[in-house]
């Protein structure tokens, strides 16, 4: 959550740079994944292996190798989409996390545009009353979502908005006599369950994903709404707005048609990176929801210590980062008219 | 001269968190006629023209007088003032790389003038603003319509922002310092093309200036201000036979072609203009 | 005048500091951030004299009892005082909170200064490994450390010290970059003044105030992430009673004794909220930008 993300933004401007980063991002996971204290080939054979057995899957690990030679083994089999099994479910962890992927994306998307609807208006509210008792109120409510541990208060809202008031479902993704009548397609329960016809899964689907995502996007709010203060503050400062306070336009008028305007790329900008950190919480919200989707994935991992699953997710999380500065980047050139 | 358009007794301004007054005590009136006020930086020249639009959000606004035409701007509503600025007193700003908007084609910004005000179809909004941009003699006005403010020189940007402020064919025009931000070259130009317009349309304007032969050669009246008070009024023509030590020297200040090489004269700022009854 | 010279004068930081300290006091939000960091600390400090039973000793016959009857926040499934835990607790948040501060501060400082004093392909290499550290959400990355160190508190705190470097990283080399120009570095360099010197003794001091800034404000973000991972299992162990550990193991029993997740949940909410208030009024009050504006 901080400024030097955004001159990340700037500086991922060059391919070149991009390069450079996703191989120190690669040489992280790999330091990480050396760094662990427990035995990859005991986890691998088992505690009453021969010493035979565990010296050939040692040798054929390449652990007898050089640490730097390692390294380059590592870097070939990520270049050619190999990132290893998954001791639980013995299948390639790229293939699993495929699987979990879209549930996650469905639950940060709905979260995204719930937060970024919020801040921003929040934002823009107590940017127009600046230091009056608007913008105070703002930002109490908005530090207060940042400062919310979420899976506490993801807990605190499964009691009091599930298991008393019954306003919407409970964990999972949808309610548990409904799992598998949805075949899979896109793995986007929503659409699945829409291209299916089955009205009643998607309204479940809905029921299910509205409290978290809500959370979700209550705690990535804070940032949108600082960020959409200060540039509202100033784009109000600036002379066109008083030009067409002139014209005769109302201060709401001013400030969606104009002012409004200006801002639209840099809150593209934050609202990518919030989306970024989005998946941070979501590997906590997840956990509590029992929502089977990349943060779960990637906790029950770390449990029962599959690094190959949990260094892979982690280069997953910092692709994505930098996929989504580049994206930034690229939406501000497309969006300004200056830049065209 | 012949109907008076606007009224201003005593008007007194006071910005907000600031303990003293920034206009103190302000009184003129003005008919179809062009005045022009002078001052330096911070005597309070464009405060008094931004109080008439009420643009000044946090300042405390007081006069015993502030008489715009047929209504009383000091207890106007909000919501009644958006029906006169635009409409019936508008103001031209001073620097079109700023005051543009830079995401929004100029076309479509002069444009909004004229469908704010009137009940018209965006078409009809879209003829009238060409129309404006011919007037201010600019040609090719389709083609400016559609360009952004980036892509606009300075002088033309100017043009686009008098065609935006008379369109919707106001009574007073406010000019806060509608040329210094140009080229010298354009600013005559620019000006010209104002004074037509306004001469043509019986339009009152306030030309807010620094620069005194600007406004002796563009204005009928002039008021000279200096630190938030009127010091003095004269017609334009009679600028030569000042009284008042200020504007004396700021006549002195002047350099003139063929003038004497001495040095300038330099301000000698008496406390005593500071006084409330100087 | 001699009585003059011999009285204490304030030392300048301290000045500072208190200057600081009034304005924070004008702000309600900012005062309410400082009163609860004040709490925590005495309560920290003050633990066994606050702490009405011991956080430790279990009562199986008295197991899941809710507020009241002695125990002013109930009792938890193996019969432990929970008041008596969160007071225990605030000594562990507030250790979290030191460590990561005087361990990320100095590596923060160094690598910023020296990067940004040093500058060419040396300042290079340390932004873009920087870069790549900011390239992850820090709760992430320490997940990541935590599973290979080995789940414990230490780790943890290992852990988040280890993410939490690369911004202060920044801002030192930021600042760095604007003071390595001036006459007096100019001046220490003609006296001879060796490279480290110049670093430790000139330029340090003055990045070291926006640094003690950007921690405090990081404190929020710190402490949301032990939490974190005390709540994921990767934390403080049990039977210790850190706040976010403590809402995990409540995690079951939640639906019937709500006490066990929402008292030690509103504890890590006060105190990171306070962070993020006082962080809020610091930022005011030492933006002079933010404060000319009308």
């Amino acid at each position: 959550m901080s400024f030097s993300r955004l001159r990340l933004a700037g500086a991922a401007g060059q391919l070149g740079s991009i390069a450079i980063t996703l191989l120190g991002l690669l040489m992280l996971t790999f330091f990480i994944g050396r760094l662990m204290p427990a035995d990859p080939v005991r986890a691998m054979v088992g505690e009453d292996a021969t010493r035979e057995t565990y010296e050939q899957v040692y040798t054929s690990l390449g652990l007898d190798r050089p640490l730097y030679e390692q390294f380059v083994y590592y870097l070939g089999d990520v270049l050619t989409g190999d990132f290893g099994t998954s001791i639980r479910t013995g299948q390639p962890v790229i293939q699993d996390i495929l699987h979990v992927m879209p549930a996650t994306i469905e639950l940060a998307t709905f979260a995204i545009v719930i937060g970024a609807v919020l801040g921003v208006s929040m934002g823009v509210l107590a940017a127009v009353n600046k230091d009056r008792w608007p913008d105070h109120l703002v930002r109490v409510f908005s530090l207060f979502g940042h400062s919310m541990p979420i899976f506490w208060t993801g807990m605190i809202a499964l009691i009091v908005f599930y298991a008393h008031l019954g306003l919407v479902g409970g964990s999972g993704r949808m309610d548990q006599f409904y799992i598998g009548l949805v075949e899979e397609r896109t793995g986007f329960l929503l659409i699945d369950s829409l291209m299916a016809g089955e009205m009643d899964v998607f309204w479940s689907a809905l029921n299910h994903l509205i409290l978290p995502a809500a959370l979700l996007g209550y705690s990535s709010s804070a940032y949108i709404t600082r960020m959409t203060r200060s540039f509202m503050l100033d784009q109000l400062g600036q002379e066109y707005v008083t030009t067409a306070r002139v014209k005769g336009l109302s201060q709401r008028q001013t400030i969606w048609l104009h002012a409004f305007g200006n801002i639209r790329v840099q809150l593209v900008t934050i609202i990518a990176l919030a989306y970024g950190s989005l998946l941070e919480g979501a590997v906590l919200i997840e956990t509590v929801f029992s929502w089977p989707g990349f943060g779960q994935y990637l906790t029950s991992n770390l449990i029962i210590g599959d690094m190959n699953a949990v260094m892979t997710c982690v280069l997953i999380v910092g692709v994505i980062f930098i996929g989504l500065n580049l994206l930034s980047d690229l939406l501000y050139r497309i969006f300004d008219p200056r830049t065209r | 001269m012949e109907k008076t358009i606007l009224d201003v007794q005593n008007l007194r301004i006071r910005y907000g968190g600031s303990t003293t007054e920034a206009v103190r005590g302000v009184s003129f009136t003005l008919g179809r006629e062009r005045l022009g006020i002078v001052g330096e930086s911070g005597s309070g020249k464009s405060t008094v023209g931004r109080a008439l639009l009420r643009l000044l959000p946090g300042a405390t606004i007081t006069a015993d007088m502030l008489r715009f035409d047929d209504v009383d701007l000091l207890s106007l509503s909000e919501k009644e003032m958006l029906k006169i600025r635009g409409r019936r007193m508008s103001m031209i700003l001073q620097d079109p790389k700023f005051s543009l908007n830079p995401i929004r084609r100029v076309g479509d910004q002069v444009a909004e003038t004229y469908l704010r005000h009137f009940q018209c179809s965006r078409r009809e909004a879209h003829e009238k603003a060409v129309a404006m941009l011919e007037a201010v003699k600019i040609r090719d006005a389709e083609r400016v319509f559609k360009q952004y403010p980036h892509e606009i020189s300075g002088g033309m940007g100017q043009r686009v922002m008098i065609a935006m402020m008379l369109l919707a064919d106001p009574d007073l025009v406010i000019a806060d310092e509608p040329t210094s931000a140009l080229d010298v070259t354009v600013r005559l130009q620019v000006l010209t093309i104002l004074d037509g317009l306004v001469r043509d349309r019986g339009i009152g304007l306030i030309m807010i200036s620094h620069d005194l032969n600007l406004v002796r050669n563009f204005c009928d009246r002039v008021l000279i201000m200096y630190a938030g008070k009127v010091v003095e009024t004269l017609k334009a023509g009679d600028l030569d036979q000042a009284r008042h030590p200020y504007t004396q020297g700021l006549l002195a200040a002047q350099p003139r072609i063929g003038g004497t090489r001495q040095p300038l004269a330099v301000l000698d700022r008496k406390p005593e203009w500071l006084e409330e009854n100087a | 005048m001699t009585v003059n010279t011999h009285t204490r004068r304030m030392p300048g930081w301290l000045m500072a500091l208190n200057n600081i300290v009034v304005f924070l006091l004008r702000s309600p939000t900012s005062a309410f951030g400082l009163a609860v960091l004040a709490v925590l600390i005495l309560t920290a400090i003050f633990a066994p004299l606050i702490a009405t039973h011991d956080p430790y000793v279990q009562a199986l016959g008295n197991v899941l009892q809710p507020p009241g009857n002695g125990h002013l926040f109930g009792t938890d499934e193996l019969g432990r005082d929970i008041f008596s835990r969160l007071v225990y607790g605030a000594r562990i948040t507030l250790t979290i909170i030191f460590l990561v501060s005087i361990v990320v501060g100095p590596i923060g400082l160094v690598i910023g200064t020296s990067a940004g004093y040093l500058g060419g392909k040396f300042d290079m290499v340390l932004m873009r490994i920087t870069d790549i550290f900011l390239s992850f959400p820090s709760l992430i990355l320490s997940l990541a450390f935590v599973a290979a160190l080995g789940p414990s508190l230490n780790n943890a705190i290992i852990a988040i010290a280890l993410t939490s470097w690369p911004p202060i990283a920044r801002l030192a080399r930021a600042e760095a970059m604007t003071f390595r120009k001036a006459d007096y570095i100019a001046a220490a360099r003609l006296q001879g003044a060796s490279t480290s010197r110049i670093i430790v003794k000139s330029i340090m001091p003055m990045c070291l105030p926006s640094v003690l800034i950007r921690l405090t404000l990081n404190m929020a973000t710190v402490i949301l992430t032990a939490a974190g991972l005390g709540f994921l299992g990767l934390g403080a162990q049990p039977p210790m009673p850190e706040w976010g550990a403590m809402i995990a193991t409540g995690r079951r029993y939640m639906l019937d004794s709500w006490w066990l997740v929402t008292f030690p949940g509103v504890s890590i909410l006060s105190v990171s909220l306070a962070f993020n208030l006082l962080g809020d009024g610091l930022r005011d009050a030492l933006d002079p930008k933010q404060m000319n504006r009308r």
